[in-house]
Protein backbone atom coordinates (compact mmCIF):
# COMPACT_ATOMS: atom_id res chain seq x y z
CA UNK A 1 0.00 0.00 0.00
CA UNK A 2 1.41 3.29 -1.06
CA UNK A 3 0.46 5.36 1.97
CA UNK A 4 2.24 2.90 4.27
CA UNK A 5 5.45 3.03 2.25
CA UNK A 6 5.35 6.81 2.07
CA UNK A 7 4.67 7.13 5.79
CA UNK A 8 7.52 4.75 6.54
CA UNK A 9 10.02 6.34 4.18
CA UNK A 10 9.15 9.91 5.15
CA UNK A 11 10.70 9.64 8.59
CA UNK A 12 10.59 6.40 10.62
CA UNK A 13 12.81 4.48 8.19
CA UNK A 14 15.54 7.11 8.48
CA UNK A 15 15.23 7.30 12.23
CA UNK A 16 15.70 3.53 12.48
CA UNK A 17 18.56 3.62 10.02
CA UNK A 18 20.42 5.98 12.36
CA UNK A 19 19.48 4.43 15.69
CA UNK A 20 20.41 0.95 14.48
CA UNK A 21 23.76 2.31 13.28
CA UNK A 22 24.46 2.95 16.94
CA UNK A 23 23.55 -0.65 17.75
CA UNK A 24 25.71 -1.96 14.88
CA UNK A 25 28.83 -0.23 16.09
CA UNK A 26 28.20 -1.33 19.69
CA UNK A 27 27.68 -4.93 18.56
CA UNK A 28 31.01 -4.85 16.79
CA UNK A 29 32.68 -3.53 19.93
CA UNK A 30 31.20 -6.44 21.90
CA UNK A 31 32.69 -9.00 19.49
CA UNK A 32 29.60 -9.97 17.49
CA UNK A 33 29.93 -10.66 13.76
CA UNK A 34 28.18 -8.49 11.18
CA UNK A 35 25.81 -11.36 10.36
CA UNK A 36 25.02 -11.83 14.05
CA UNK A 37 24.26 -8.11 14.48
CA UNK A 38 21.93 -8.12 11.46
CA UNK A 39 20.15 -11.28 12.64
CA UNK A 40 19.82 -9.75 16.11
CA UNK A 41 17.98 -6.74 14.67
CA UNK A 42 15.83 -9.00 12.52
CA UNK A 43 14.90 -11.53 15.20
CA UNK A 44 14.90 -9.53 18.43
CA UNK A 45 13.55 -6.35 16.83
CA UNK A 46 13.44 -4.35 20.02
CA UNK A 47 16.27 -1.94 20.70
CA UNK A 48 16.24 -1.87 24.53
CA UNK A 49 16.67 -5.65 24.56
CA UNK A 50 19.34 -5.55 21.88
CA UNK A 51 21.28 -2.95 23.87
CA UNK A 52 20.98 -5.03 27.03
CA UNK A 53 22.33 -8.02 25.11
CA UNK A 54 25.33 -6.10 23.79
CA UNK A 55 26.13 -4.38 27.09
CA UNK A 56 26.03 -7.56 29.14
CA UNK A 57 28.07 -9.45 26.56
CA UNK A 58 30.72 -6.71 26.74
CA UNK A 59 30.91 -7.05 30.51
CA UNK A 60 31.22 -10.83 30.13
CA UNK A 61 28.02 -12.09 31.80
CA UNK A 62 26.76 -15.65 31.43
CA UNK A 63 24.43 -16.62 28.57
CA UNK A 64 21.39 -17.17 30.79
CA UNK A 65 21.82 -13.79 32.48
CA UNK A 66 22.14 -12.05 29.11
CA UNK A 67 19.06 -13.69 27.63
CA UNK A 68 17.07 -13.00 30.78
CA UNK A 69 18.05 -9.32 30.81
CA UNK A 70 17.20 -8.96 27.11
CA UNK A 71 13.84 -10.58 27.71
CA UNK A 72 13.02 -8.26 30.62
CA UNK A 73 14.03 -5.21 28.62
CA UNK A 74 11.59 -6.26 25.88
CA UNK A 75 8.71 -7.37 28.13
CA UNK A 76 6.73 -4.35 26.96
CA UNK A 77 5.80 -6.37 23.85
CA UNK A 78 3.21 -8.32 25.83
CA UNK A 79 0.93 -5.33 26.56
CA UNK A 80 1.85 -3.75 23.22
CA UNK A 81 0.66 -6.79 21.26
CA UNK A 82 -2.51 -7.05 23.33
CA UNK A 83 -3.43 -3.41 22.76
CA UNK A 84 -2.47 -3.55 19.10
CA UNK A 85 -4.11 -6.67 17.64
CA UNK A 86 -7.76 -5.63 18.16
CA UNK A 87 -7.01 -2.22 16.59
CA UNK A 88 -6.30 -3.98 13.30
CA UNK A 89 -9.84 -5.40 13.51
CA UNK A 90 -9.82 -7.41 10.29
CA UNK A 91 -6.34 -8.86 10.48
CA UNK A 92 -5.35 -12.50 10.37
CA UNK A 93 -6.96 -14.52 13.11
CA UNK A 94 -4.95 -17.77 13.17
CA UNK A 95 -2.41 -18.24 15.94
CA UNK A 96 0.45 -18.53 13.45
CA UNK A 97 -0.61 -15.49 11.42
CA UNK A 98 -0.97 -13.38 14.53
CA UNK A 99 2.38 -14.56 15.86
CA UNK A 100 4.02 -13.44 12.63
CA UNK A 101 2.27 -10.07 12.92
CA UNK A 102 3.43 -9.80 16.52
CA UNK A 103 7.02 -10.57 15.53
CA UNK A 104 6.99 -7.53 13.20
CA UNK A 105 5.74 -5.16 15.89
CA UNK A 106 8.03 -2.42 17.23
CA UNK A 107 7.41 0.86 19.07
CA UNK A 108 7.56 2.68 15.74
CA UNK A 109 4.86 0.67 14.01
CA UNK A 110 2.81 0.42 17.20
CA UNK A 111 2.72 4.17 17.76
CA UNK A 112 2.40 5.08 14.09
CA UNK A 113 -0.43 2.62 13.38
CA UNK A 114 -2.44 3.51 16.47
CA UNK A 115 -2.15 7.11 15.29
CA UNK A 116 -3.03 6.44 11.65
CA UNK A 117 -5.60 3.62 11.97
CA UNK A 118 -8.58 5.93 12.63
CA UNK A 119 -7.96 7.44 9.18
CA UNK A 120 -7.62 4.07 7.45
CA UNK A 121 -10.45 1.82 6.34
CA UNK A 122 -10.55 -1.35 8.47
CA UNK A 123 -10.05 -3.48 5.36
CA UNK A 124 -6.67 -1.94 4.67
CA UNK A 125 -5.27 -1.64 8.20
CA UNK A 126 -3.54 -5.00 8.23
CA UNK A 127 -1.91 -4.36 4.89
CA UNK A 128 -0.85 -0.87 6.00
CA UNK A 129 0.74 -2.31 9.13
CA UNK A 130 2.62 -5.10 7.33
CA UNK A 131 3.95 -2.74 4.65
CA UNK A 132 4.98 -0.09 7.15
CA UNK A 133 6.62 -2.56 9.53
CA UNK A 134 8.52 -4.37 6.74
CA UNK A 135 9.87 -1.09 5.37
CA UNK A 136 11.24 0.07 8.67
CA UNK A 137 12.60 -3.38 9.53
CA UNK A 138 14.59 -3.39 6.28
CA UNK A 139 15.90 0.10 7.07
CA UNK A 140 16.87 -1.08 10.55
CA UNK A 141 18.84 -4.07 9.25
CA UNK A 142 20.60 -1.81 6.74
CA UNK A 143 21.39 0.65 9.52
CA UNK A 144 22.81 -2.14 11.67
CA UNK A 145 25.18 -3.17 8.87
CA UNK A 146 26.18 0.44 8.08
CA UNK A 147 26.91 1.08 11.72
CA UNK A 148 28.82 -2.17 12.02
CA UNK A 149 31.10 -1.28 9.16
CA UNK A 150 31.41 2.32 10.34
CA UNK A 151 30.07 3.60 7.03
CA UNK A 152 29.73 7.25 7.98
CA UNK A 153 31.74 9.41 10.31
CA UNK A 154 29.72 12.44 11.31
CA UNK A 155 30.59 15.36 13.63
CA UNK A 156 29.69 14.65 17.27
CA UNK A 157 27.03 17.38 17.47
CA UNK A 158 25.22 15.93 14.43
CA UNK A 159 25.34 12.40 15.88
CA UNK A 160 23.77 13.70 19.10
CA UNK A 161 21.01 15.38 17.12
CA UNK A 162 20.34 12.11 15.27
CA UNK A 163 20.19 10.07 18.47
CA UNK A 164 17.80 12.62 19.92
CA UNK A 165 15.44 12.34 16.97
CA UNK A 166 14.29 8.87 17.98
CA UNK A 167 12.64 9.64 21.37
CA UNK A 168 11.44 12.94 19.94
CA UNK A 169 9.59 11.15 17.17
CA UNK A 170 7.83 8.79 19.61
CA UNK A 171 6.91 11.70 21.87
CA UNK A 172 5.34 13.63 18.99
CA UNK A 173 3.48 10.59 17.66
CA UNK A 174 2.06 9.77 21.08
CA UNK A 175 1.01 13.38 21.68
CA UNK A 176 -1.86 12.69 19.27
CA UNK A 177 -3.18 9.65 21.18
CA UNK A 178 -6.84 10.00 22.11
CA UNK A 179 -8.52 8.91 25.33
CA UNK A 180 -8.12 10.47 28.76
CA UNK A 181 -7.16 7.18 30.47
CA UNK A 182 -4.39 6.59 27.91
CA UNK A 183 -3.09 10.15 28.24
CA UNK A 184 -3.15 9.98 32.00
CA UNK A 185 -1.31 6.67 31.91
CA UNK A 186 1.42 8.26 29.83
CA UNK A 187 1.79 11.21 32.20
CA UNK A 188 1.83 8.89 35.20
CA UNK A 189 4.34 6.64 33.42
CA UNK A 190 6.68 9.61 33.04
CA UNK A 191 6.21 10.44 36.72
CA UNK A 192 6.89 6.86 37.83
CA UNK A 193 9.96 6.03 35.77
CA UNK A 194 12.52 8.17 37.68
CA UNK A 195 11.58 6.52 40.98
CA UNK A 196 11.37 3.03 39.46
CA UNK A 197 14.72 3.51 37.73
CA UNK A 198 16.32 4.56 41.01
CA UNK A 199 14.90 1.67 43.05
CA UNK A 200 14.76 -1.20 40.52
CA UNK A 201 16.91 -0.28 37.49
CA UNK A 202 16.54 -3.65 35.76
CA UNK A 203 12.74 -3.83 35.86
CA UNK A 204 11.96 -0.11 35.89
CA UNK A 205 9.82 -0.25 32.73
CA UNK A 206 7.68 -3.12 34.03
CA UNK A 207 7.03 -1.28 37.28
CA UNK A 208 6.34 1.95 35.41
CA UNK A 209 3.80 0.22 33.20
CA UNK A 210 2.01 -1.50 36.06
CA UNK A 211 1.92 1.52 38.38
CA UNK A 212 1.31 4.26 35.80
CA UNK A 213 -1.06 2.17 33.71
CA UNK A 214 -3.14 0.93 36.64
CA UNK A 215 -3.47 4.41 38.13
CA UNK A 216 -4.33 5.87 34.71
CA UNK A 217 -6.89 3.13 34.13
CA UNK A 218 -8.47 3.64 37.57
CA UNK A 219 -8.56 7.41 37.10
CA UNK A 220 -10.16 6.99 33.67
CA UNK A 221 -12.87 4.77 35.17
CA UNK A 222 -13.44 7.21 38.02
CA UNK A 223 -13.61 10.09 35.54
CA UNK A 224 -16.34 8.38 33.54
CA UNK A 225 -18.52 7.67 36.57
CA UNK A 226 -17.84 11.21 37.67
CA UNK A 227 -18.94 12.53 34.27
CA UNK A 228 -22.07 10.40 34.25
CA UNK A 229 -23.27 11.47 37.69
CA UNK B 1 33.63 -15.18 23.35
CA UNK B 2 33.36 -17.97 20.78
CA UNK B 3 31.22 -17.57 17.69
CA UNK B 4 28.91 -20.44 18.74
CA UNK B 5 28.27 -18.80 22.11
CA UNK B 6 27.52 -15.45 20.48
CA UNK B 7 25.10 -17.06 18.03
CA UNK B 8 23.42 -18.79 20.95
CA UNK B 9 23.05 -15.43 22.70
CA UNK B 10 21.56 -13.76 19.61
CA UNK B 11 19.06 -16.55 18.91
CA UNK B 12 18.25 -16.95 22.60
CA UNK B 13 17.51 -13.24 22.92
CA UNK B 14 15.32 -13.42 19.81
CA UNK B 15 13.36 -16.33 21.28
CA UNK B 16 13.11 -14.63 24.68
CA UNK B 17 11.64 -11.51 23.07
CA UNK B 18 9.28 -13.54 20.92
CA UNK B 19 8.04 -15.19 24.14
CA UNK B 20 6.38 -11.88 25.17
CA UNK B 21 4.95 -11.28 21.72
CA UNK B 22 3.49 -14.79 21.63
CA UNK B 23 2.10 -14.41 25.14
CA UNK B 24 0.41 -11.22 23.91
CA UNK B 25 -1.19 -13.13 21.03
CA UNK B 26 -2.43 -15.83 23.41
CA UNK B 27 -3.80 -13.29 25.90
CA UNK B 28 -5.58 -11.29 23.21
CA UNK B 29 -7.52 -14.41 22.14
CA UNK B 30 -8.84 -14.86 25.64
CA UNK B 31 -9.99 -11.38 26.50
CA UNK B 32 -12.81 -9.17 25.28
CA UNK B 33 -11.48 -6.24 23.21
CA UNK B 34 -14.07 -3.95 24.78
CA UNK B 35 -13.66 -5.22 28.33
CA UNK B 36 -11.95 -3.75 31.37
CA UNK B 37 -8.93 -6.08 31.24
CA UNK B 38 -8.14 -5.00 27.71
CA UNK B 39 -8.42 -1.32 28.66
CA UNK B 40 -6.15 -1.88 31.63
CA UNK B 41 -3.47 -3.64 29.54
CA UNK B 42 -3.69 -0.83 26.99
CA UNK B 43 -3.08 1.71 29.75
CA UNK B 44 -0.12 -0.36 30.99
CA UNK B 45 1.42 -0.39 27.52
CA UNK B 46 1.00 3.37 27.13
CA UNK B 47 2.57 4.01 30.53
CA UNK B 48 5.49 1.72 29.66
CA UNK B 49 6.18 3.31 26.31
CA UNK B 50 5.84 6.85 27.71
CA UNK B 51 8.19 5.93 30.54
CA UNK B 52 10.70 4.53 28.06
CA UNK B 53 10.66 7.75 26.01
CA UNK B 54 10.88 9.88 29.14
CA UNK B 55 13.90 7.86 30.27
CA UNK B 56 15.57 8.26 26.87
CA UNK B 57 15.25 12.06 27.05
CA UNK B 58 15.62 12.87 30.75
CA UNK B 59 17.88 10.05 32.00
CA UNK B 60 19.64 8.75 28.88
CA UNK B 61 22.20 5.98 28.96
CA UNK B 62 23.34 6.83 25.42
CA UNK B 63 25.83 9.53 24.40
CA UNK B 64 23.02 12.01 25.07
CA UNK B 65 23.97 11.78 28.76
CA UNK B 66 26.83 14.17 27.92
CA UNK B 67 24.39 16.86 26.78
CA UNK B 68 23.08 19.10 29.57
CA UNK B 69 19.50 18.51 30.69
CA UNK B 70 18.58 22.14 29.93
CA UNK B 71 19.56 21.71 26.27
CA UNK B 72 17.62 18.44 25.98
CA UNK B 73 14.47 19.94 27.47
CA UNK B 74 14.81 23.09 25.36
CA UNK B 75 15.06 20.95 22.21
CA UNK B 76 11.90 19.03 23.18
CA UNK B 77 10.02 22.31 23.70
CA UNK B 78 11.24 23.60 20.32
CA UNK B 79 10.19 20.34 18.65
CA UNK B 80 6.65 20.50 20.06
CA UNK B 81 6.37 24.20 19.17
CA UNK B 82 7.38 23.49 15.56
CA UNK B 83 5.05 20.48 15.43
CA UNK B 84 1.99 22.53 16.39
CA UNK B 85 3.11 25.57 14.39
CA UNK B 86 3.32 23.51 11.20
CA UNK B 87 -0.12 21.95 11.60
CA UNK B 88 0.99 18.79 13.37
CA UNK B 89 3.58 17.76 10.81
CA UNK B 90 5.87 15.14 12.38
CA UNK B 91 8.73 15.99 10.04
CA UNK B 92 8.70 19.63 11.13
CA UNK B 93 8.81 18.78 14.82
CA UNK B 94 11.50 16.11 14.51
CA UNK B 95 13.70 18.27 12.27
CA UNK B 96 13.38 21.33 14.50
CA UNK B 97 14.18 19.31 17.62
CA UNK B 98 17.16 17.46 16.13
CA UNK B 99 18.68 20.50 14.47
CA UNK B 100 18.20 22.73 17.52
CA UNK B 101 19.84 20.11 19.75
CA UNK B 102 22.86 19.90 17.43
CA UNK B 103 23.06 23.71 17.22
CA UNK B 104 22.87 24.14 20.99
CA UNK B 105 25.56 21.51 21.51
CA UNK B 106 27.84 23.37 19.08
CA UNK B 107 27.05 26.71 20.72
CA UNK B 108 27.13 25.92 24.42
CA UNK B 109 28.52 22.41 24.68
Amino acid sequence: MRKAMLDALSLPAFILLFTMMGFGSLARGAGFGADMAAIATLFIWGLPGQLAMVELTTTGQGIVAIIFACSLANARFLPMVVSFVPAMSRGRSSLLGRSLDAQLLSINSWAMCLREFPNIDTRFRHRYYITFASCILMAAVMGTLFGYHGAVLLPAAVVLGLIFVSPLFFALVLAAVPGCAQRLSMVLGCATIPVANLLFPSIDLLITGLVGGSLGFAAGKFWKTFDAS
Amino acid sequence: MQAETLWLIVLGCGAATFFWRFLGVVVVRRIDANGAIFQWITCVSYAMVAGLIFRMVIMPESELAGVSLVIRIAAVVIAFAAYFLFRRRLVAGVLAGGVSLSAMVLWFG
